[in-house]
């Protein structure tokens, strides 16, 4: 080593208030008081857990994550520490492994994954939970995405050891409305006992019963009925846990899942839709420690059910004379017969009651079609509920604050429009992605009496029939686009599935019909995708400055300071401050 | 001091000290206060509370005293590992749910002389400065725990507990805790959750002390009763004193319970090293029963490693040499016995003659640990069944060769592999047992038995996989 | 055929025993409340749930057992919920779930015990009180007579081993028993009141 005093990595790594850990003969630097089983994954070494998540306490009961650990050698008193080559001293290792889920990192430790110490102990392990495990994969739901099958193929034996009695414990038990249970088939981890306490607040489900005969249980009486249960169906690494939804329907690997978000409330959960053919199978969350930690409520979860039903309309709908039904029309003539009909509204009789659950990109050409057409009347639904107190904003519209920020507008002028459509001033109405009947109040008798209704919509409804012009839109999970949520953060949808039908996505059908009404000198009105227009919109809204489809990525961007925020969000935060 | 009479057949052997079993079995002694106060009782206190409390600690830690719940943690460091600067309460907490087979000592403490324990608590509780403190007290000891209550409030009556004990400003409440007949409340973390009122699951380490993080989340101390009454003794005799008798790594007296195959069983005080294994059998208790010689002895409560009595082991002579010796040889003390591969824990001498069939052993000790484990962490839980039902195939006769390797094997899979030192306990006397008895467990086996299916549902399944032509 | 309850609803069905003629069933009394109350006192402030274990062991004095009813008063006086209490209840051998009968032994078969003759006096007095020892399991590890006046239970180390075989008759020890002493013993105990 050279005589001039160089900085030693210890030190360097104090300077970050960081520490020096070596993974499988890899030196790196990691936070004070990182987990051993965070650390190893975040540089790609593969920790197996079942029990420890990251969200929850520390159980540190399963034993998977075991790993070989090492320190430098304990220093005689009086004697300074001697230090390599490369900076670094000399580790000890120790001879029994250690959970890496509830240790932390220290300076100038060592850990292998790899070595006979680690992967014998994750073997024994692993043995030991398949010992009275039912082995009945054929026909468990969370077969192709459970951990136990995972890591039997990575630390099983070939051989069975194992051919005493196995314990019997309960199966299929009903322990709420929306989750069943299997303990036989539970690894005990406790994940789901620990969710519903710390994260929920309600003590609903325990362990019983002691040694081998420990099972996880709710009391007779008290079901698992909170609005949170299915979170422990994800939580649960075995299929112990198993949606009363999901089940049997179909086997994982035949799924694609999309990342997108939850349209259900202004929270924006963030979520994965699971699909196969135009077919949507589940939706689960997605983590995302700003908007909805790992967590969504169950009825946002399970409110997929209208993508595929058959109230779906699948062609654009026209009513060619007065006393007539509705029949199904071709897109380019109907829309050119709307737009020509929009013409010939009076604009000062003319209404546009758009959606906040529209995306940012539809809001910005719907609001180059209410300037292009010269309306007054214009604005969206509010839908304000109660808050949860957990995930579920009291702002119902998934994307109010895009209507503020695109539009200015946050419905507080549409008991103006309602009125007008009740006394008849307002002679003609377009109604994007809204169903007026129900939560605008207007009635269907009311919508009939209009000179004219052009409606957009994914599903038939009251207002749909009652249109002379319906334009066969789409749900959250066909479409790409982007939405703001309470918080200011803007986020990606993205399409799941096809449209269905001849149904077109509605920044499509919005575009299409702006270029009907008219030549406008905007890029949108030409764009061939939501990306361009964000692109656009980008140039127009300080607040959206430099956002781009890519910037926002998978985690959205925040872009406007509402001040409002989400309380599990921050109940997490100052837990961990 | 007159002279101390003890019931028919419970006197001490001449090679005993009689410290902190003084008065057990003592004619004319009863647990009250007043027959411990004429007996020299609460004196220690009454010194101990004019001194400051880091001077008793230093005291304990010049004592060389160590812990006898069976891990031997010197107490006087143990109760340094409190937090400096530590703002919150402290808690010291009194293990009395002694549950390890073989040991049987505390039981008479708190039955016979519960003010004894109640004043080492006092002084160990003033040491740590803490003002809550907890007996928690197993189940089986519904007498005990009647017996403690009159104590625990006879001495709030002499002042020794309560308000500004003795005048010294210090407050005290202790307060008695009834367990419900887990062994692995014995375990510190576990006591300390089943008194939090959860299910006495011992915590995750680290942290590896409850001294840091215990009862409540505030630093809580965890005494055994035996160690509790040692800490009483280092007091009376000050702390150099104490060190000097026996040996020198685990200095003061020991308290043996033997069970088993003796002729006189039972329990003895000894100074630590004074006698040997052999010394202890023989003497003591008088030797094995007519006809019969030694076979095994389990010299630390049923986690200890089995030792056979023919063991040739290696002892080292003073000038450093090499000498063959038997278990006989070794010193009683803490650390002798766990040279040779064993322990001496807390001090339950289990020893079998040459009448015992050791698989049958085993099964039993299987069916123990199998039936206390908690259930917590995976190898522990899922191992010990595993373990009983080998065991009890090879007792049946029902097992092959290699189930006496899967045996070891499954026993070694757990050990070192659980969140506390139950896994260690329950694989111990399975791999000391089928290692030093291997044969014994052979000769049960039959190789054709690996062709039998060793369950119903197999049984059940076979017929449909045997063709019948 | 009745149906059996599935493991859930097991948790708090009801399993009927001879002995229940010797205890009084649970009730809620200003007087258990009054007690109850003072032992959650002992503890520190808020840690109300310290005291479900001395909760758990007042009812079961006066009880017999802990039944469901029990199981949902103790949580609600310890501010927690049934299934924590059950997860205690069903944890400890020392807490019953089914009614014992008047005079519950307790027989250690633990390796002392087992070495001084444990396991057979228990055969031996499972015989003499008229219980069929396949009755106990780890599921039912408590067989009662069917006059309710006996129990038994097999238990793991009762901290006597230099004394053994031990047994414990509801709260008395007895220790180094042999079948004169237990004969003597239960003739004891079946003329007590």
């Amino acid at each position: 080593m050279s005589t001039e005093q160089q900085i030693l990595p210890k030190d360097a790594a104090a300077a970050e208030g960081k520490v020096n850990v070596q993974i499988n003969g890899t030196w790196y630097r990691f936070p004070k008081g990182t987990r051993i089983a965070d650390a190893c994954n975040s540089v790609g070494v593969h920790v197996p857990c079942f029990c420890y998540h990251p969200k929850l306490s520390v159980a540190g009961s399963c034993r998977m994550c075991l790993v070989e650990q090492g320190m430098p050698p304990r220093l005689a008193p009086g004697t300074t520490p001697t230090y390599n080559e490369d900076g670094y001293q000399t580790i000890q290792w120790m001879p029994r492994a250690i959970v890496a889920c509830a240790n932390t990192v220290a300076e100038n430790m060592g850990i292998r994954t790899t070595g006979t110490v680690c992967t014998e102990a994750r073997r024994a392990v692993l043995e030991f939970l398949l010992t009275n495990h039912p082995l009945d994969c054929p026909i468990c739901d969370q077969a192709g995405e459970c951990k136990l099958q995972e890591y039997t193929a990575d630390y099983g034996q070939l051989t069975h050891r194992f051919t005493e009695s196995k314990i019997k414990k309960g199966k299929n038990l009903s322990i709420g409305p929306r989750v069943n249970l299997d303990q036989e088939r539970c690894v005990l981890c406790r994940r789901c006992v620990r969710f519903m306490k710390e994260v929920v607040g309600e003590e609903v489900l325990g362990v019983v019963g002691r040694g081998a005969r420990n099972a996880i249980a709710c009391y007779p009486g008290k079901t698992l009925d909170s609005n949170y249960s299915m979170n422990v169906v994800d939580l649960c690494p075995v299929g112990a846990m198993t949606s009363k939804d999901f089940r049997f329907k179909m086997r994982v690997w035949f799924l694609k899942s999309t990342p997108t978000i939850d349209v259900n409330c202004g929270t924006g959960t963030n979520i994965n839709i699971w699909t196969r053919g135009q077919q949507v199978y589940r939706i689960t969350p997605r983590q995302n420690d700003e908007v909805n930690s790992c967590w969504m409520p169950d009825d946002h979860r399970l409110n997929y059910q209208y993508i595929n039903a058959p109230e779906r309309l699948l062609t654009p709908l026209i009513r060619t004379d007065e006393g007539t039904g509705q029949r199904p029309a071709s897109w380019e003539p109907l829309l050119r017969t709307a737009a020509e009909q929009l013409r010939r509204c009076k604009s000062s009789e003319l209404a546009i009651i758009a959606s906040a659950r529209l995306t940012n990109e539809e809001l910005y050409l719907t609001r180059h079609l209410a300037d292009l057409l010269g309306v007054k009347f214009f604005d969206i639904v509010p839908r304000m509920g109660e808050d949860d107190g957990m995930l579920i904003s009291a702002d119902r519209n998934p994307n109010t604050t895009g209507a503020k920020l695109i539009l200015g507008k946050d419905g507080s002028t549409l008991p103006d429009i309602v009125r007008g459509v009740k006394i008849g001033k307002i002679r003609s109405l377009i109604v994007l992605g809204e169903d007026v009947t129900t939560d605008a109040g207007i009635t269907a008798e009311q919508l009939h009496d209009l000179d004219y209704l052009l409606v957009m919509a994914h599903s038939e409804t009251p207002t749909t029939q009652a249109a002379d012009v319906v334009l066969a839109g789409v749900t959250f999970a066909e479409k790409y686009g982007t939405m703001i949520n309470v918080t200011g953060r803007i986020q990606r949808l993205n399409r799941a599935i096809e449209p269905l039908g001849e149904a077109r996505a509605d920044w499509d059908i919005l575009r299409a019909l702006l270029q009907e009404c008219g030549e406008i000198p905007l890029k949108a009105a030409r764009a061939t995708s939501p990306m361009e227009i964000l692109d656009e919109m980008a140039g127009q809204y300080d607040a959206l400055a430099g956002v781009s489809w890519s910037s926002i990525g998978n985690a959205g961007l925040p872009v406007v300071d509402t001040g409002v925020t989400i309380p599990l969000i921050e109940r997490e935060k100052s837990k961990k401050s | 001091m007159s002279e101390i009479t003890y019931k028919p057949g419970r006197a001490p052997h001449p090679r005993e000290t009689r410290r902190i079993f003084r008065n057990i079995d003592r004619v004319g002694y009863d647990p009250s206060i007043e027959c411990f106060m004429k007996d020299g009782g609460y004196e220690t206190l009454k010194k101990a509370v004019a001194m400051e409390p880091a001077a008793i600690i230093d005291e304990v830690k010049k004592s060389g005293l160590r812990g006898r719940g069976g891990a031997g943690f010197p107490t006087g460091v143990k109760w340094t590992f409190i937090p400096k600067g530590n703002t919150k309460p402290v808690y010291l907490v009194c293990n009395c749910d002694e549950s390890e087979p073989g040991t049987f000592k505390d039981r008479f403490i708190v039955h016979q002389d519960p003010h004894q324990l109640i004043e080492g608590m006092i002084i160990a509780c003033y040491a740590v400065q803490a003002h809550y403190a907890i007996i928690y007290m197993r189940e089986e000891f519904p007498e005990a725990a009647k017996i403690v209550k009159r104590a625990l409030s006879e001495a709030e009556k002499h002042h020794f507990l309560g308000k500004n004990i003795l005048g010294s400003g210090y407050d005290l409440k202790i307060i008695l805790h009834r367990g419900a007949g887990a062994y692995i409340c014995g375990e510190e973390t576990g006591l300390i959750n089943s008194i939090e009122g959860v299910r006495p699951y011992p915590r995750i380490k680290p942290p590896f002390f409850p001294a840091a993080i215990g009862l409540y989340g505030c630093p809580t101390i965890v005494n055994n009763v035996e160690s509790l009454c040692q800490v009483r003794q280092v007091l009376m005799r000050g702390g150099e004193a104490y060190a000097a008798d026996g040996a020198t790594r685990s200095p003061g007296t020991r308290i043996i319970g033997v069970s088993g195959d003796v002729q006189r069983p039972g329990y003895y005080e000894i100074i630590s090293g004074s006698i040997t294994y052999g010394e202890l059998l023989y003497d003591l208790c008088g030797g094995p029963k007519p006809g019969r010689t030694f076979k095994a002895i389990i010299p630390g409560g049923a986690s200890a490693k089995v030792m056979r009595c023919d063991e040739v082991l290696k002892g080292r002579n003073p000038d450093g040499s090499v000498r063959k010796m038997t278990i006989f040889d070794v010193p009683m003390d803490l650390d002798s016995i766990a040279q040779h591969g064993s322990m001496s824990g807390s001090g339950g001498v289990i020893v079998m003659d040459d009448s015992r069939s050791m698989p049958e052993m085993l099964r039993n000790l299987n069916r123990f640990f199998a039936w206390e484990s908690c259930g917590q962490c995976t190898p522990c839980r899922e191992g010990n069944p595993w373990m009983l039902k080998l065991s009890t195939r090879i007792c049946q006769g029902k097992a092959a060769p290699e189930d006496v390797d899967l045996l070891k094997s499954v026993a070694d899979n757990i050990c070192g592999r659980t969140v506390c030192a139950f896994g260690e306990a329950c694989a111990w006397p399975v791999q000391a047992f089928t290692t030093k008895f291997r044969d014994e467990f052979l000769a049960l086996t039959r190789p054709v038995n690996a062709m039998k299916p060793h369950n119903p549902e197999t049984a059940e399944a076979r017929k449909y996989l045997t063709r019948e032509d | 055929m009745k149906e059996q309850p599935d493991a859930i609803a097991a948790l708090a069905a009801t399993n009927p025993s001879p002995g229940e003629k010797f205890y009084p069933p649970f009730q809620v009394t200003p007087e258990l409340t009054k007690k109850a109350k003072e032992y959650i006192a002992m503890y520190p402030e808020g840690k109300e749930l310290s005291a479900v274990l001395p909760l758990i062991h007042m009812v079961q004095e006066k009880h017999g057992y802990i039944c469901p009813e029990s199981v949902i008063w103790i949580a609600d006086m310890c501010n927690s919920t049934p299934i924590h209490v059950q997860g205690i209840v069903s944890f400890y051998p020392g807490i019953r779930t089914s009614c014992p009968g008047k005079w519950h032994i307790r027989v250690c078969h633990t390796i002392a015990c087992a070495l001084s003759g444990g396991e057979e006096l228990l055969a031996y007095i499972c015989e003499k009180i008229g219980i069929n020892p396949q009755a106990l399991t780890n599921e039912h590890p408590i067989a009662v007579s069917s006059d309710g006046l006996w129990s038994i239970e097999a238990v793991e180390c009762l901290a006597a081993c230099g004394f053994g075989p031990n047994l414990m008759v509801n709260d008395a020890l007895y220790s180094q028993m042999d079948r004169a002493k237990v004969d003597a013993l239960i003739a004891q105990y079946s003329n007590k009141a």
